[in-house]
């Protein structure tokens, strides 16, 4: 079985984006770029997949800008096989990535899709989702827990009130939550050994499919700093603030 | 042309969220030429939910598709019952709370409309231009749908005031055709914790507890002050990954976002995804031993001190 897992590269999640002064966009100048950690679970959980003797194969495949080579590379050397950059310098919608990597599905023909469920830049938790309508597969989303036999994944769910757990025909489509697992960090002598696995670059007009934007972003803006509050010294003096200044209980 | 909501419940009650994508849709009717709401409920002996949904302020009508293929609510099931929606109406907008739930759904319908959905909208502008969180809320975006043959929305409840219940009753239509592909999709069963919980999207108060709870059992510690006040606990992402409580506690920018009265973090440092979670909330309390975490920055009232003695004096004193 083959598995495709899509990366995006976004901003480390251990940065505090700040908004442009003229509200074009945030500031990325300068600003430390990782893979998206749901997608880090994504590759993960498909190399122990691999690993259990349940996959053969492990495509990685981001779209974005040549930089994400260097993504690749860490999913690499984490133990992906194979990587595929489709490569643009323009902003890609979720439709639009959705339609591009229903493509490379055509052509890879994998029998699972592995997606981070939200990328930690744009925040939209929509790709994995309208991947599967796109092929007309069944998803799985915000998965805890990922058992395959039989020709069925079996699919536990974060969902608000718990979890739910279903049962898929496979070929389906994916997507990681945290607890799922937690992902390997890269040794030394993988980066070397990843170098030399194959990185093939497409661009977008070898997909052959209409990414025109259907949405667009007018202005980014600074949300509301709040003001500055203040130290109380004592549980008495927290209550009384709470009662009496705030009115809040 | 209508606004349509699909209406999150889990057949026996209505989701309050429901409520609050109502209101935006009645925020995007008055900026439009049409403000008439229609209410989607999908599921299996409904009923009940459909006549809730039907009490909601500003809701013109309520379609029930109900059936028991329905019940389990699958994301294929409810997109093809959907769209038999789209086909048999015209509507302008779809809507659905920005819950696990229409998180689930939705990407899924937008792209069979090959529409690109505008997830998470706290603000409307214009009927077609909404305001949205990004980058852990750290940017607000406002963002213009320009092609598509409707809008497909998903709501954060912090955005929009629910939408109240009223007396009379909007008049309830069964869905004319009923979907029947699942695709293969079976449900093997839920796990939830206990209905009485108090919902932590809908709460006036919500106390959170973080690493610094250092275990499970004190969590009971967070649990008294919470009864005390009347309260929903929530939690860090760090909590939920040591077991101290279930994964639908997490607060935060991949969890659930909360803009309650009162927000009180005990044992939280306050990491940016944290705050994406809970920064809009009224008034914040911190209460942490370290008076360098970065949580007092955001906290209105800030407490230093050990989190495991702290709690009972606060619950004792209140
Ligand atoms: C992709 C991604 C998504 C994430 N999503 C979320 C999310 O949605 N929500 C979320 O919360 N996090 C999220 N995180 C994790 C986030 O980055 C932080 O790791 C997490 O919020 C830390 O939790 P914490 O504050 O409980 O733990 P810590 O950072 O370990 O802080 C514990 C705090 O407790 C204090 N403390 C210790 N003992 C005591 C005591 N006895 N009394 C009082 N205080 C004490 C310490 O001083 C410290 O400040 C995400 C991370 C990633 C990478
Ligand atoms: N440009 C991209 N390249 C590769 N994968 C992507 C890209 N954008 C989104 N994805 C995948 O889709 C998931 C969800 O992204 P989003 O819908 O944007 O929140 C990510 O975790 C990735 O797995």
């Amino acid at each position: 079985m083959k598995l495709l897992v899509p990366i995006k590269r976004v901003v480390d999640f251990t940065v505090k984006v700040r908004v442009k002064p003229d509200g074009s966009g945030v500031d990325l100048e300068n600003v430390k770029m990782s893979m998206n950690p749901f997608d880090e679970i994504a590759v993960e959980e498909a190399i122990r997949l691999k690993e259990r003797g349940l996959a053969n194969e492990i495509i990685v495949v981001s779209l974005g800008p040549a930089a994400c080579q260097e993504t690749l590379r860490t999913a690499l050397a984490m133990g992906a096989d194979r990587a595929v950059l489709v490569e643009t310098d323009a902003e890609l919608e979720p439709l639009a990535v959705a339609k591009l990597l229903k493509q490379i599905v055509a052509k890879e023909e994998p029998q699972l899709v592995i997606l981070g469920k939200q990328a930690i830049d744009d925040d939209s938790n929509q790709t994995g989702q309208m991947l599967a309508a796109l092929l007309d597969w069944p998803q799985g989303t915000f998965a805890s827990k990922l058992e395959i036999a039989e020709g069925k994944a079996t699919v536990t769910r974060e969902i608000d009130g718990g979890l739910e757990t279903l049962e898929l025909p496979l070929p389906a489509v994916i997507t990681t939550d945290l607890r799922l697992n937690e992902p390997r960090y890269t040794s030394l002598p993988n980066i070397i050994k990843a170098k030399k696995r194959p990185l093939d670059t497409l661009k977008i007009s070898d997909l052959q499919t209409d990414i025109a934007p259907r949405s667009k972003t007018q202005k980014v803006g600074a949300p509301q700093p709040r003001k500055a509050g203040i130290r109380v010294n004592s549980v008495e003096e927290l209550v009384t603030k709470l009662r009496e200044e705030a009115k809040v209980i | 042309m209508a606004l349509l909501v699909l209406a999150e419940h889990d057949n026996a009650t209505l989701k309050p969220a429901t409520q609050n994508s109502v209101a935006a849709a009645r925020k995007i009717g008055e900026k439009a030429d049409t403000s008439e709401i229609h209410v989607l409920v999908i599921g299996h002996q409904a009923v009940p939910v459909a006549e809730a949904a039907a009490r909601i302020e500003g809701v013109a009508k309520v379609i029930l598709a109900d059936e028991v293929e329905l019940g389990p609510q699958t994301a294929e099931i409810l997109t093809a019952q959907v769209l038999l929606q789209l086909q048999a109406e015209h509507y302008s907008h779809l809507l659905a709370p920005a819950t696990t739930y229409g998180k689930n759904v939705l990407p899924r319908i937008a792209a069979k409309l090959d529409v690109q959905q505008i997830s998470g909208i706290i603000d409307v502008l214009s009927p077609s231009t909404f305001v949205r969180p990004i980058y852990a809320g750290n940017a607000l975006a406002t963002v213009e749908s320009i092609a598509g043959a409707i809008i497909v929305l998903t709501v954060l409840s912090t955005g929009f005031d629910a939408s109240p219940l009223r007396e009379t009753s909007a008049p309830i239509e069964s869905a004319k055709e009923l979907a029947k592909d699942s695709a293969g999709v079976r449900l093997v069963g839920r796990q939830l914790a206990s209905s009485d919980k108090i919902e932590l999207t809908a709460a006036r108060v919500v106390v959170s507890g973080g690493r610094g709870l250092q275990k499970a059992e004190n969590f009971q510690l967070l649990e008294a002050l919470a009864a005390k006040l009347n309260a929903a606990v929530g939690a860090s992402r760090a909590a939920v990954d040591a077991g101290f409580v279930p994964n639908d506690y997490q607060v935060g920018q991949t969890g659930k976002i909360v803009a309650p009265e009162l927000y009180i973090a005990v044992g939280i440092s306050g990491a940016i995804q944290h705050l994406a979670g809970m920064r809009d909330s009224k008034v914040i309390v911190a209460i942490n031993k370290d008076p360098d975490a970065p949580i007092f920055q955001v906290a209105d009232y800030g407490l230093v001190g050990d989190a495991l003695e702290i709690l009972p004096q606060l619950t004792a004193q209140l």
